[in-house]
């Protein structure tokens, strides 16, 4: 898989290749600013792009604009932002085409390489992969607002976890619960919160996160 | 002649009349009762009396500028100095408050505003119920009552003794009536500006005055700063710093462990792997403290925005802003939204709250309402202080409408160009 990578601190653009080339990606380009991205992008067409969000030499968030850019340019361009603080504001920005593909993480999430990785894979297939910390932004002001609908506890974690972008499997596997039990919840919580029910994946849970987005 | 002209006019000159009666009665009286006050100082009396005096002075020169604003738009500047928080009460008060007043320059442009008042003042003042009087007794005179007062009355510089000269006097009422029809709302205006030239203080005193608030708000500014890297310190040293000294400690332990006990190494490398976690979010946290990520890439519009999703309440931000503000204002705005926002959140119990933020004529204006009870006050200790002193640095103001019951609506407006 061909991995294009924007990310202006040496360590850590370091790092990352070799995490993701000890993975078995192909990084066809590590760049450190935005006009070099920018060019990347008009050049070369890698199957995920991985960019942080402050990129020189304007230090603002001109890695986000280029990706923002580039999906214009060639919808569903899969693109994963890393960020050192995350905003909803830019993750709605992120979303709001709904062509999916995008990924919106914290940089401490390389700390865990199997569930980044994971990341990485579910973005460039097409899938979602929102930080926790976005998702729970989402819901903390979600419920003081209005209650979600009745639901348990137990439904709450799954809306979570699949509000982050997991399948059914990685939730099952990370909650110790069969498949099938996760299949009962997810159709549940879409009972309750009376969301159109869809076999993809991605689009279920771009439903949810505006869901939870609405009436602000 | 237009209706609205006449009635001004007429206005104009009962507020003449008033105005002339204020000065001759008030002025009057209160230029010999501080003089005889002040004189009687050296044998004791006086400085008790002074004090009441004085007051009363100042009151009526206050009733005079609210006048002034009130009838001809004219700002006069109030320049007395407060007194200071602790002055000692009894007879140790009011000498002290006695020599306070003294000494303060205002008291002086009073004393001669007085005496500009019952002079120039209340003939400018007179001038406009007199034009007009004058005229309608000089086109009497014609109606016949020149008949009445009998030869050689002079009406200004005609002898009237008969009918002709009595026609001239009417017409001369006429011309009398027109001037003051026209000058009547500029002689009121007139004398507002012999009161602010006596009254308002001289640019030496304007200067001091824009002198002390700037020294004021630089310390406030250095305390600031000073009190903030201190913070800063503390945060790193009890936090991120602690805990890469507890990550390095718990890398030696694994170093010797990793052969001898890998399950006890193992465990321990998950601890160092939280640690570099936890003081990665407390550093976070710092810096959003210090200087919020957004307002760095976005500007203050963005940030804002983003403030307001963190919110508990649901909120409505709407942000008209052509171009990034300078840094320090961008700084200082967006954490003055930030205490106004954290004040709503806490103690209003308000369900929504609106933020508006625009420039216009020179101005950075914010405005932050919130549906709830109300009763937000500036006072000691409330968080809109700290907010008012740290946009007083850039000479922003701030403003709290907060009727109980509600809505509350915050203001905030600071002096700032596009960057």
């Amino acid at each position: 898989m061909r991995v294009l990578l924007a990310e202006d601190l040496f360590l850590l653009r370091d790092g990352l290749v070799r995490m993701l080339e000890a993975y078995d990606f192909e990084v066809i380009a590590a760049v450190e600013s935005g006009p070099e991205l920018t060019k990347a992008f008009a050049e070369l067409t890698p199957d995920v792009a991985i960019c942080d969000v402050r990129l020189p030499p304007s230090h603002t968030d001109e890695g986000l604009q280029c990706a923002l850019a580039a999906r214009r340019a060639r919808p569903g361009l899969p693109v994963l932002i890393l960020s050192q603080h995350v905003e909803q504001l830019y993750a709605r920005e992120l979303l709001a085409d709904g062509n999916g593909g995008v990924g919106y993480l914290l940089k401490d999430r390389v700390f865990d390489a199997e569930q980044f990785i994971d990341a990485v894979r579910r973005v460039a297939a097409g899938g979602t992969a929102m930080d926790p910390q976005v998702i729970q932004q989402l819901l903390s002001r979600r419920q003081a607002d209005r209650p979600l609908g009745g639901l348990t506890p137990r439904e709450l974690e799954v809306l979570e976890l699949m509000a982050q972008g997991r399948s059914n499997a990685a939730i099952a596997s990370q909650l110790v619960v069969t498949e099938r039990a996760i299949a009962k919840h997810t159709s549940n919580i879409f009972a309750k919160l009376g969301l159109p029910v869809s076999d993809d994946d991605n689009r279920r849970v771009l439903a949810v996160i505006a869901y939870l987005d609405q009436g602000r | 002649m237009d209706r609205t002209k006449a009635r001004g006019s007429l206005i104009a000159a009962a507020r003449g009349l008033a105005l002339a009666l204020l000065a001759l009665v008030g002025s009057i009286t209160l230029f010999v009762l501080s003089v005889v006050s002040i004189a009687l100082i050296p044998i004791g009396v006086g400085v008790f009396t002074t004090p009441f005096v004085l007051g009363f002075v100042r009151a009526h020169a206050q009733q005079r500028r609210q006048l002034a604003r009130a009838w001809a738009g004219v700002e006069i500047a109030t320049p007395y100095r407060p007194f200071p928080a602790d002055v000692r009460r009894g007879v140790v008060g009011q000498v002290e408050r006695c020599s306070l007043l003294l000494k303060d320059p205002a008291t002086w442009r009073d004393l001669r505003w007085l005496l500009t008042d019952m002079t120039a003042g209340a003939v400018t003042a007179i001038l406009a119920p007199g034009l007009l009087l004058e005229g309608v007794f000089g086109v009497l005179l014609f109606a016949g009552l020149w008949t009445v007062l009998g030869d050689g009355w002079w009406y200004a510089f005609i002898p009237v003794g008969g009918w002709g000269s009595a026609f001239l006097a009417s017409l001369l009422g006429c011309v009398w009536i027109t001037v003051g029809m026209f000058a009547n709302p500029y002689l009121v205006r007139a004398h507002f500006k012999v009161a602010e030239a006596s009254l308002a203080p001289a640019r030496e005193a304007a200067l001091g005055a824009r002198i002390d608030q700037l020294t004021e708000s630089r310390h406030a500014a250095v305390d600031d700063s000073a009190a903030e890297l201190r913070r800063i310190e503390r945060d790193l040293h009890d936090g991120a710093q602690a805990r890469l000294v507890a990550m390095g400690m718990d890398l030696g332990t694994i170093e010797a462990l990793v052969e001898k006990d890998p399950a006890k190494a193992k465990e321990l490398l998950r601890q160092a792997r939280q640690n570099s976690a936890d003081a990665l979010t407390e550093l976070r946290d710092l810096v959003r403290g210090i200087h919020p990520p957004v307002l760095a890439e976005r500007g203050l519009g963005d940030a804002v925005k983003a403030l307001a999703l963190r919110l508990p309440i649901p909120s409505d931000v709407d942000v008209t802003l052509h171009g990034r503000l300078g840094e320090p204002v961008e700084s200082a705005a967006y954490f003055a939204v930030s205490e106004v926002l954290t004040n709503a959140v806490k103690h209003s119990g308000a369900e929504r709250i609106w933020v508006d933020v625009h420039h216009a004529d020179g101005h950075l204006r914010i405005a932050v309402t919130d549906n709830g009870k109300g009763g937000a006050r500036i006072s000691a200790g409330s968080g809109l202080t700290g907010v008012e002193r740290r946009l007083g640095t850039f000479d922003g103001v701030l403003a709290v409408s907060s009727p109980a019951g509600g809505p509350t609506m915050v203001t905030m407006e600071i002096p700032c160009a596009y960057s």
